[in-house]
């Protein structure tokens, strides 16, 4: 090596720093990840230039430095070698670094000994240039090597988990969720937005693919749900605040003002009977706005709970407050109170389950479809609650002006797989609108058109259905529809609704006239999904749905601890799917609470209380609310269970009186330095220029 | 009886007010000329370069060296009197940090000669005559000093032993200082010979600061009335204090006006310049873009407010490039 190159390996600048753990005696190990690392760096080269860095006592490289061999490796060297430092040059730290921390303590050495370089997924996997990734390599490696001279042994802190679980969303993910976590013996508070729970299930008729009654097999569920001794369900409420950290999670559940008493309705519905309003006039969200329902209501007759309440916005006595007030007069339990407020539950829990589910595609941003413009085309889930016995219709398929269809086509992949709304394939569309070409059929005995780009069924008995629809008669066109028109081009066109689409198959364009059009709506993430993942400080994907920490691993887990997901916040995702995440989350909130406690990592900020001045800028940085100011010493205090280590603080202390466990100024500017030197930079004061 | 210690004084490019603060030191002076020699004192006796060139290396016990470096001539009497000292002490903020002169920093040399020469509206100069390195006069070779570059901080061009921070240091301070050279009970070399703190420990507004102060404007001092029982940050004058080593006992503010920050950061910080901008710009209350752009065009010159005393210690223009 030349004399330069030999200045720029130099010792790090330890500047009387103390060195815990005697002399550094550094462990250092090249992965080759097989060839994922192997093919673009230059591992022996690596490995050689590491073992001239000063403080190196050994370096090796290896094929997988994470199997148990590898490990063993890096043991046997600690221990017959008596090393005190171990730096690991392969893969991400989310992968391994738990792995190789584990091992070097097993080893008997502090796992805060340890360092990760990672030169897989920040090296070999983003360059194509072996020489330049080699030398970047070789860089981080000498970077990591300088700082772990300054690294210390470090004790993890545990705390208790309170068993106590928050399920936010009530469709049958949480519905699942809960139950299984209640009938373990633990306590579930059950959160829901709308009136009742049941979620999107609620609405439907039947279930694909084995079309079972989809209130057959959920209202029972519900009725458990709200019947369970361990869960604590709240509906028409929504989470307003989260604090805390996994195990300790206090939250604020705002419940909205039904105006009636939930403990003393029974459900009777005879105030809705007795509203001064006869007839019922505004548009029911339950059934998508294809009937009507009074001020007072109730969503649907198995509407758990079964408790009615009022919609201010449409109550006479909200509006001018001279109402009669004939519902009240009515009710002999008193239940109706107009004077009620939001209340305020503050709860504490341990771990939390997002199921907050979806929405559907707004299909007028599809305008070639007509929806919104013709009033026979409709979406799909106005199609599940006509169909739907206790739906507008009560199960009679018509259309708005009372007439039987007998012609239908159902359009797939609205708002789905198309450029100009969602990239993504919703998963579900296919098989319900199989599942609604079937009933359709079978209700009215029209003829159904199916147009789709694929046919996607994947999944037990999906096909099979597929190929039974195919019997039944039902058609079905390859391609993707251009347009909904109701402009006749030939008689029989006349007083239809024409859908014009290339069928792909036999290389036309056709014109298929017919009295009713179905769209196969997309689904998205909820409006305020990004709401929710900032209150409960989690990731989402670009698309916009709830980030698994990982997609095959951790797949119900996100990157903040105690927060799990499932169903579709998560992704488009059918109802077996959903039960099965459901179940897996709670499989994981049980694991957790059975537990009892949990490790935290140690890289928690704390307060130099000799020096600490009391400014109190750092107080309220705190995302965690983790510090406070003690009035006693006029200073500042880190609660270390709630610090989550993000270094706010740190950066924020006027005085430099804070300082971060794994992130001490000598271990960050010593590896700065090392990652530097290949510049010829050194972060020593220079002189001045002089002229 | 034993020769007493050697003590030496020395100035650069500094206004005098540390020499005025020596003065300052009132009767206890008499306590000082007392325990020591002063063997060298521009400012009140009379010395020559030649006399301390002729003093014993190592001889004088301590030297307190004022003022940021500037010229060459300097450059050269520090590290003169670098070598004739055991002890040098950096005395004040611009020997320390750079202090007022070392916001010449912000602007190339060629700059502030063109305006100070020319450029000044006060400035009459029709002949553009500008200061020579050295010029003929009278068969003579006449030399000035040359202006650097760069000012730059004493221990930025020698090694400094000490610091006693501010701008300029209370009599206090220095009393302590000659007391702990006396004793002999010297602390670890570059120690900054005040409290390692910040300044709000000692400031009697302390309990007065809010936990959330959350700012909405900033005020300059003479946009508002001050009220002299609160914090000053808590009114939106951005006072320095935070960030801020102790030691003055908080005497700008006990005059209601806020810290400018002279004594310079503790000994955990490395800019405190970007410490105080990152303690203030995290407490904004303004969430967007647009919004924290209107409070901080309450501060108009951020420099000149954040690194009044420290740019050329501080990290920025480490690098500049050579323009003449």
């Amino acid at each position: 090596m030349s004399d330069n190159n030999n200045k720029l390996n130099g010792s790090p600048q330890t500047n009387g720093a103390a060195v815990s753990n005697g002399t550094p005696k550094i462990g250092f190990y090249v992965c080759h990840c097989g060839h994922n690392i192997a093919s673009q760096v230059d591992v022996e080269d690596v490995q050689k230039f590491a073992s001239e860095l000063p403080g190196v006592a050994v370096s090796r490289d290896y094929k997988y430095m994470c199997s148990d061999p590898g490990q063993e490796l890096i043991q046997k060297d600690i221990k017959e070698l008596g090393l005190n430092r171990i730096v690991v040059a392969s893969c991400s730290p989310l992968l391994h670094e738990h792995t190789f921390r584990t091992a070097a303590e097993k080893a008997g050495l502090n796992p805060y000994y340890f360092h990760m370089v990672n030169i897989r997924e920040n090296v070999s996997w983003v360059h194509d240039n072996k020489e330049s990734a080699t030398k970047k390599a070789k860089d981080l490696t000498r970077a990591a090597i300088q700082r772990v001279f300054f690294h210390k042994a470090l004790e993890k802190k545990t705390v208790p988990i309170n068993p106590d679980v928050l399920i936010v969303g009530g469709g049958i993910a949480g519905i699942t969720a809960a139950l299984t976590i209640a009938n373990a013996g633990k306590h579930v508070y059950l959160v829901e937005r709308e009136p009742t729970i049941g979620g999107h299930m609620a609405m439907f008729d039947k279930t694909f693919p084995t079309l079972d009654c989809a209130a057959c097999i959920l209202t029972p569920k519900m009725s458990a749900v709200k019947s369970h001794p361990h869960i604590t369900m709240w509906t028409y409420s929504e989470v307003e605040k989260v604090d805390g950290f996994v195990g300790n999670y206090r939250v604020q559940v705002k419940r909205k003002p039904r105006y009636v008493n939930e403990e003393l309705c029974v459900g009777c519905m005879e105030c809705i009977d007795a509203c001064i309003y006869k007839e019922a006039k505004y548009p029911d969200e339950f059934n998508q706005k294809l009937s009507k329902r009074k001020p007072i209501y109730i969503p649907f007759p198995q509407a758990t709970p079964q408790v009615v309440l009022f919609d201010p916005e449409t109550c006479i006595d909200f509006k001018s407050h001279r109402c009669k007030k004939t519902c009240i007069e009515v009710c002999d339990r008193e239940a109706i109170d107009l004077k009620q407020v939001p209340e305020y539950k503050e709860i504490n829990v341990g771990t939390v389950i997002l199921t907050t589910g979806f929405k559907t595609y707004d299909a007028e941003l599809s305008p070639q479809y007509g929806y919104g413009r013709y009033p026979n085309v409709y979406t799909s889930l106005e199609i599940e609650r006509l169909v739907n016995a206790s739906g507008p219709t009560a199960g009679e398929i018509i259309n708005k002006d009372g007439i039987k269809p007998k012609s239908v086509g159902i359009i797939h992949c609205v708002g789905s797989r198309d450029q100009k709304a969602h990239k993504w394939c919703s998963k579900v569309c296919c098989m319900y609108s199989l599942k609604l070409a079937h009933l359709i059929k079978e209700h009215t005995g029209a003829q159904v058109y199916n147009f789709y780009i694929d046919m996607r069924t994947p999944g037990k008995g999906y096909e099979e259905f597929y190929d039974k629809l195919m019997t039944e008669g039902v058609h079905f066109v390859r391609g993707r529809v251009s347009e909904v028109t109701d402009w006749a081009l030939v008689p029989e066109e006349e007083n239809k609704l024409t859908i014009r689409v290339e069928d792909t198959l036999i290389g036309v364009v056709r014109r298929v006239p017919v009295d009713m059009v179905v769209l196969a709506v997309g689904l998205e993430p909820r409006v305020d999904a990004d709401d929710i993942r900032r209150m409960f400080n989690i990731s989402c994907s670009n698309e916009g749905w709830f980030l698994e920490r990982h997609p095959k691993l951790a797949p119900v887990s996100t990157f903040t601890d105690g927060i799990f997901i499932a169903g579709g916040c998560q992704g488009p995702k059918d109802i077996p799917d959903s039960v099965a995440q459901a179940g897996a989350a709670a499989a994981e909130v049980l694991s957790l609470i059975s537990a009892g406690s949990i490790e935290l990592e140690p890289n928690t900020a704390s307060i130099m209380e000799d020096h600490c001045s009391g400014c109190k800028s750092c107080i309220p940085l705190c995302p965690y609310s983790a510090i406070s100011y003690i009035e006693d010493s006029k200073k500042a205090y880190i609660n270390e269970a709630l610090c989550k280590g993000c270094g706010t603080c740190v950066a924020a202390c006027p005085s430099g009186s804070i300082t971060q466990n794994m992130f001490d100024d000598e271990q960050i500017f010593s590896e700065i330095d090392g990652l530097l030197k290949f510049a010829g930079i050194e972060l020593e004061e220079t002189e001045g220029e002089h002229a | 009886m034993p020769d007493k210690p050697k003590i030496g004084f020395y100035w650069c490019a500094s206004c005098g007010g540390c020499e005025e603060s020596v003065v300052d030191l009132a009767e206890d002076i008499i306590m000082v000329a007392d325990a020591v020699d002063i063997v060298f004192w521009p400012v009140a006796m009379d010395f020559k370069r030649s006399d301390v060139e002729a003093m014993d290396d190592g001889s004088i016990l301590a030297t307190m060296v004022n003022g940021a470096i500037r010229t060459s001539e300097q450059e050269e009497m520090a590290r003169l009197i670098r070598r004739k000292s055991k002890i040098v002490i950096a005395y004040g903020s611009c020997a320390h940090m750079g202090g007022i002169p070392s916001l010449a920093n912000e602007f190339p040399r060629q700059q502030i000669m063109d305006f100070m020469y020319e450029g000044s509206p006060s400035v009459v100069n029709p002949d553009k005559t500008r200061p020579m390195l050295s010029v003929k006069h009278n068969s003579m070779n006449v030399t000035l000093p040359e202006i650097r570059n760069l000012v730059r901080t004493l221990d930025q061009v020698i090694d400094v032993d000490y610091y006693i921070p501010g701008c300029p240091p209370t009599p206090k301070l220095l009393k302590d200082a000659v007391l702990v050279l006396l004793s002999g009970k010297l602390p670890p070399k570059g120690t900054v010979l005040s409290p390692d703190e910040a300044l709000c420990e000692q400031c009697k507004h302390k309990d007065t600061k809010p936990v959330d102060v959350s700012f909405k404007q900033f005020y300059r001092p003479h946009m508002v009335i001050i009220d002299n029982t609160k914090c000053l940050l808590s009114q939106g004058v951005i006072c320095m204090g935070p960030a801020t080593r102790a030691g003055c006992e908080a005497l700008c503010i006990q005059g209601n006006m806020p810290c400018s920050g002279c004594f310079g950061p503790t000994s955990r910080v490395k800019d405190q310049g970007a410490k105080m901008l990152s303690s203030l710009c995290s407490n904004i209350s303004a969430k967007d873009e647009e919004g924290i752009d209107a409070v901080l065009d309450g501060i108009p010159d951020p420099v000149g407010t954040f690194y009044r005393y420290g740019l050329a210690s501080s990290l920025l223009r480490k690098k500049i490039p050579e323009d003449v």
